[in-house]
């Protein structure tokens, strides 16, 4: 709890609804899509998740900066989301190990949040209402002008913000003498996804959004990894060209989240914006072909749509979501190629489903061995 | 894997009597357990010889069976019931011990009955100490290093090996008895000693104290698919050395980072998956180096325990219930989380507020005992609480606590230490320790300092830094000048307006309340929903906090509100819940909306599907009185919840509000030693001579009144607390004095008391026109043994009909005297064929649930319905069913306090009872206790 000297803070929902707090981090005024997150624990890695590029992120947990920041508990080199909105940020941290505050880190990265905020109201808010655009501000509440804001803010639909949450030139990670070669298409990779892959021996050059298919040939990889990513899936024609591209070469395929919405397009089955997404460590799967369950780190607002794919011939769903049944991972029913909808690497959030990995490393081998024809 | 359907009839084992460190908690798993079967359309078959608990009410099972838990009592079960399968998960390690016990014999084989929930190997591995360490070795988890030692110079050759500090732990020894901590070679060869000599076969367990690391608590749920999921995190904030059950506990873990906790997740659920095969619950303790983030497993649970009931209530997952499910057969994936109705049960739950257990203990009954906390559990009770800040769910806790705290902080009494003096006690942990880290933050004491005397994390004492902070900010402002803002910031640090009034000087706590409200400032109620709003639940499970949003919706429907009793304390328990859950449904046959409030995380009633409604909080009259504005219910049942329950009459009187039954200036009569005996006078019943006094002088006067020898006590007091008897001048002065120092300016009794005389009690009913008595028991101890610790028989044995139908007459002329409408306790003293009333209880007693146990009539259930008024007593048909005798036997703790005298007294020392049936006067069990009635009497 704040001192009563912070700042009051104001955030203005696109349905006009309005909730007043207390400023933290940068003063200053910030928008974008309002979403939240059920996650205990590993903010840090929330924050710099590329995937919540353009969003402000509501932290149902009550508590958040109590254990401070550590430099190497990150998705990527930045903070990520575009404003915060909390219960309660701790001033004071504790942690040995760790390298700064919170508020320290938030301040660094130019973060505009509020706190000392009714969350619970809020998430009940957005869970009745649905997504929408919101806007923070510490530093001013004249309403009117906030509604500005607002009106020039662009609708998460429709947006293609994976090309901006992309590296900007290819690089390589890993063994170079590795014989597991991975191209990794690069539309807002975590960092914990490239770690779980060069752990179990790959060698990856990640590239750019813009990427062609010949470029990437140019590597020789045994496999392709389309990433996970912000925006709109549907917004990406160019993308879902190349991802149709990669499944023609008939090597191994892994997407994951964005990459997992991309195969879908690719084969020609829609995705959909969903009601206000699934984000937090908590979310239930279950593998129909080891009838075992996980639990899933999940961070998306957009879905693939079920009907379609159970229709669709060459595809079939491999997880499904046990609270209300949306698709969670699906697969070619004749080539390598497989994708889930959650966070297999889940920096933060549960090591269940790590074993996906795995079994695209043993693709990629068994590819090695004996590749499909193309 | 579904449902096995070969599955059709199960035998629960309950876990006996209450006693330190196996409490309520397991009353809780039972009942959720046979519910949860039952649903299945499985007959249920109880075993629990607690009389108390109310798993073992018949509306809970197919068939109860109130016998003690022996392999004999197993044996007569199986023999008339078909039974196809065992759950001893439920009813702790007494169960446990009992199942494997039956497996050594081949019980369990030769009825054909199936273990189920659990894995008899995986139990070894987790009780033998040593058997643990070589499977945590073995599967690559770490643990303390330690070694066995047999003799003194191994013992000294392995400490010096490990190093400082240690724990020598005598091998098969309970509860941790002759164990300590060794700080320095100085103190070894003391403890080494000791431990070895407490050892039966003269073997001591030389551990390394991982004294200073931070201690977490994982539960998990496990089915026969092997799917895991971690219900709950809990942080102690007391670090390793001080027992979990003593500990300050908080949920979700506060300081806890994803990569530390998924190590601990990840090797949580490895050692779960390894220890056997099982489906059910499990906890697991850790410990974590604060300096590198290592980790180390202490121990592992293959059961649910008294953190799965806590995790429980802290979560709103159903821990027990779908435990008992999943052993059956039926997988995590195929069961709905029951709090939302629509989502899986196979999930995490998500926690948007803070958690906070307090432990509450009852050193004051052991005298002599050493209060250190250490690697014993001592406390006796917990409360939980539930804010949206940390302070703020500390602050409740200590509400909830009922022992004069009003906050984080005292206000009263002689706590003034001084900073060495502070300094010095935070050294050793003792039950204030978390009041003395305020108070030497009031005095300017660092946080570095007060972690480096107690390593709690800084985080928690930051915390506490800022109620200190707004304690001091308060006392600048008076309550007419303070800010809005800092008010509104005060309440939302948990401060009471008790603790306000004091703090800015004003007359009451009224005073604060009015003014908050004109501002606005008043309670929010949240959900508890498993799922931090993400989804939308019915379950009406709310806590308050001082948010923008309130979510609890009055309905329409006409509401009683029962009061509950606060945590369990020596005199004050689990026969309380009882009371209250039946209340809960006899409110609701009525037509009537029932809400419960209680702070207890141990009991059923406070379970999310027992109430129409349930608020989480303290038994403490702001919060009570915020739900009354919020609720406007048609009145309150104080009946049900004991003396907690009981001492809320006064207020809710003053301020209008509708008691049902029974009136506050009746139920005031009978509390108040002055009113009472005035009217037994006038009635023309016998009661001992007494009279009060202020200072020794008064008592000694008062004293030779009455005659010696008298009893002495303090006015108002639960459990015989500080009586004494005394018999001549000089021990009544030194008794007054004792008095005065504890409780300065308290009014103190003096009885005559009547040496040698028999004790007996009625419960009774009264509906205004019918009296009926539903038992009379007669004490087996002569006066002098506090009735709760004395064994007890229903009906009476040796009393003279003339006695009991005087007795019964007495009784009847008191319920008409007091206007009683519900319950009533009295109790009598029998000298030379004289009845004596010793006192009057206007509430449910502790013997209510033995005698509708004993009788098996739903006594509970017909004296709501008269407290309510909605039935007379004609409207029922009671027929009492006990061939012979029922024998309530009285269960210490004793052995978790050694060195403490176990002498009984008039003060209550016992933690639980039995109940044992006996056909006749000349069963063997009776005929010994009848003639050993004496030989505890410390006078």
């Amino acid at each position: 709890m704040a001192s009563t000297i912070a700042p009051r803070a104001v955030l203005l929902l696109e349905d006009g609804t309005c909730y007043y707090g207390k400023a933290f981090g940068k003063i200053g005024t910030t928008s974008g899509e309002i979403c939240f997150n059920t996650g205990m624990t590993g903010y840090q890695e929330v924050f710099t998740d590329p995937s919540y590029t353009g969003q402000l992120l509501v932290m149902n947990n009550c508590y958040i900066g109590n254990y401070g920041v550590k430099a190497d508990e990150v998705e990527s080199d930045s903070i990520k989301i575009k404003g915060l909105i909390c219960k309660n940020i701790s001033h004071f941290y504790s942690r040995t190990l760790a390298t700064s505050s919170l508020e320290q880190y938030l301040l660094e990265n130019g973060l505009v949040a509020i706190h000392q905020v009714d969350t619970r109201a809020l998430v009940i808010h957005i869970r009745n209402k649905g997504a929408m655009n919101a806007v923070i501000s510490s530093e001013t509440d004249d309403l009117s002008y906030l509604q500005k804001v607002l009106e020039q803010t662009p609708r998460m639909e429709g947006l293609d913000l994976a090309s901006e949450a992309s590296t900007d030139h290819a690089y390589t990670l890993g063994d170079p003498r590795s014989g597991v070669r991975i191209a990794v298409i690069d539309y807002g990779v975590k960092r914990h996804i490239l770690q779980c892959l060069v752990d179990r021996g790959a060698y990856l050059k990640v590239f750019p959004a813009c990427v062609t298919l010949q470029e990437c040939e140019d590597f020789q990889p045994d496999g392709y990894f389309v990433s996970n990513g912000p925006g709109d899936p549907a917004a990406m024609p160019h993308v879902v060209q190349l991802v149709k591209q990669i499944l023609s070469t008939k090597k191994p395929f892994f997407g994951i989240c964005l990459g997992h919405q991309l195969l879908a397009l690719a084969n020609g089955i829609p995705t959909y914006k969903m009601h206000h997404g699934h984000r937090g460590l908590n979310h239930p799967v279950k593998n129909l072909i080891s009838n075992r369950s996980e639990i899933t780190t999940q961070n998306h607002g957009f879905a693939v749509d079920p009907d379609a794919l159970r229709l669709s011939k060459h595809m079939e769903i491999t997880h499904i979501n046990l609270n209300d049944g949306s698709i969670e991972g699906m697969r070619m029913k004749y080539q390598p190629a497989f994708s889930v909808q959650y966070h297999p690497e889940s920096t933060p959030g549960p090591h269940d489903s790590r074993y996906l990995f795995d079994d695209f490393i043993r693709q990629v081998k068994m590819y090695q061995n004996a590749p499909v024809n193309a | 894997m579904p449902k096995d359907t070969s599955i059709r009839s199960v035998l629960i084992i309950g876990s006996g009597p209450i006693i330190i460190g196996q409490a309520c908690e397991f009353d809780y798993s039972g009942s959720q357990a046979a519910r949860s079967l039952r649903e299945e359309g499985i007959r249920v078959i109880l075993i629990n010889s607690n009389p108390a608990t109310i798993m073992t009410d018949p509306m809970m099972a197919d068939r109860v069976y109130l016998l003690p838990l022996t392999v004999e009592s197993l044996e007569q079960i199986l023999q008339e019931n078909e039974i196809d399968a065992v759950l001893p998960t439920m009813g702790g390690q007494t169960a446990l011990n009992l199942a494997k016990e039956a497996d050594e014999l081949g019980i369990w084989e030769k009825y054909g009955v199936r273990l189920i929930g659990v894995d008899i190997k995986a139990i070894n591995k987790a009780e033998d100490r040593e058997e643990f360490r070589r499977f945590m070795t073995e599967i690559g988890v770490p643990v303390a290093p330690s070694r066995i030692a047999n003799s003194f110079l191994e013992g000294k050759e392995f400490a010096q090996e490990i190093g400082f500090p240690l724990v020598i732990r005598p091998s098969y020894t309970l509860g941790g008895t002759g164990g300590s901590f060794v700080h320095s070679k100085e103190e070894l060869d003391e403890a080494l000693q000791r431990g070895l000599e407490a050892s039966p076969i003269h073997e001591v367990l030389v551990e390394k104290a991982v004294l200073g690391w931070k201690e977490f608590e994982l539960e998990l749920l496990r089915d026969a698919a092997d799917n895991v999921v971690i219900i709950c995190t809990v942080e102690n904030m007391d670090p390793m050395g001080i027992h979990t059950g003593d500990s300050i506990t908080v949920a979700p873990a506060m300081t806890l980072s994803d990569t530390a906790y998924q190590l601990m997740r990840n090797t949580a659920i490895k050692m779960m998956r390894s220890m056997g095969n099982f489906a059910g619950g499990c906890n697991v303790q850790f410990a974590l180096n604060p300096q590198t983030e290592e980790i180390i497993a202490i121990e592992i649970n293959p059961r649910v325990s008294r953190s799965s009931a806590l995790a429980s209530k802290a979560t709103g997952y159903p821990i027990a219930k779908i435990a008992a499910k999943l052993a059956i057969g039926y997988r995590l994936d195929e069961l709905k989380n029951q709090i939302t109705g629509n989502t899986s049960a196979y999930f995490e739950p998500a926690l948007d507020y803070v958690i906070v257990k307090m432990p509450r203990w009852n050193f004051d009954k052991f005298k002599g005992a050493d209060d250190t906390l250490g690697l014993q559990m001592k406390s006796v009770g917990e409360v939980m609480a539930i804010g949206r800040t940390f302070p703020e769910a500390l602050q409740k806790a200590c509400q909830g606590l009922e022992n004069e705290a009003i906050g984080l902080g005292f206000y009263s009494g002689n706590t003034n230490l001084k900073v060495d003096q502070l300094l010095e006690k935070l050294k050793r942990p003792t039950w204030d320790r978390v009041f003395r880290i305020k108070d030497a933050l009031m005095l300017g004491v660092s946080i570095k300092t007060i972690h480096q005397l107690t390593y709690i994390d800084p985080w928690f004492l930051h915390q506490i830094q800022l109620i200190v902070d707004m304690e001091k900010k308060l006392t600048h402002y008076h309550l007419h000048d303070i800010p809005d803002e800092l008010l509104r910031e005060a309440k939302q640090l948990g401060f009471s307006d008790r603790q306000l009034a004091i703090l800015l000087r004003c007359d009451s706590e009224d005073e604060v309340y009015k003014k908050r409200k004109k501002l606005g400032i008043t309670r929010t109620y949240k959900m508890v929903d498993t799922c931090s709003a993400e989804f939308e639940a019915r379950t009406p499970y709310y806590y308050s906090s001082f948010d923008q949003v309130n979510e609890s919706i009055p309905s329409k429907r006409k509401k009683v509100l029962v009061l509950g009793s606060g945590p369990n304390r020596i005199g004050q328990g689990i026969e309380f819940d009882y009371c209250c859950t039946h209340g809960l449904l006899a409110i609701q046959e009525c037509g009537y909306e029932a809400i419960m409030i209680n702070c207890n995380p141990e009991t059923v009633s406070t379970d999310f599907d027992m109430a129409d409604k349930l608020y989480f909080e303290p038994v403490f009259w702001e919060h009570l009185r915020e739900i009354i504005d919020l609720e406007q219910p048609e009145g309150v049942i104080v009946q049900l919840g004991g003396q907690t329950a009981l001492k809320l009459a006064k207020n809710l009187h003053e301020k209008g509000i509708h008691i049902f039954g029974t009136s506050f200036n009746d139920m005031d009569i009978a509390e108040d030693r002055g009113r009472f005996s005035d009217m037994l006078k006038e009635l023309g019943i016998p009661y001992p001579k007494y009279g009060t006094a202020y200072t020794a002088e008064e008592a000694m006067a008062v004293a030779k009144q009455v005659g010696y020898p008298v009893l002495v006590r303090p006015s108002y007091v639960l459990g015989g607390q500080r009586m004494r008897i005394v018999i001549n001048e000089e021990e009544l002065e030194k008794a007054v004095v004792s008095l005065l120092k504890h409780l300065p300016g308290n009014k103190i009794l003096i009885d005559h008391f009547l040496d040698r005389c028999q004790e007996a009690e009625i419960d009774a009913i009264f509906d205004g026109e019918e009296f009926h008595v539903m038992g009379v028991m007669e004490h087996i101890e002569p006066a002098g043994i506090h009735s709760g610790d004395s064994n007890a028989v229903l009906p009476p044995f040796n009393l003279s009909p003339l006695e009991v139908t005087t007795m019964e007459f007495y009784a009847e002329k008191i319920a008409r005297a007091l206007h009683i409408q519900g319950l009533i306790n009295v109790q009598f003293a029998i000298k030379d064929g004289v009845v004596y009333v010793i006192e009057a209880n206007p509430r449910a007693s502790r013997t209510t649930p033995f005698i509708a146990k004993a009788y098996q009539v739903p006594y509970l259930n017909i004296a709501t319905k008269i407290i309510l008024g909605t039935h007379k007593l004609k409207d029922f048909k009671i027929e009492k069913k006990l061939n012979g005798y029922a024998i309530k036997e009285p269960v210490f703790s004793f052995n978790k306090f050694p060195g403490v005298n176990r002498e009984l007294g008039p003060e209550m020392k016992s933690t639980g009872e039995a109940i044992r049936f006996i056909k006749d006067l000349r069963d063997p069990y009776f005929r010994k206790l009848y003639k050993e009635r004496s030989m505890l009497l410390s006078k």
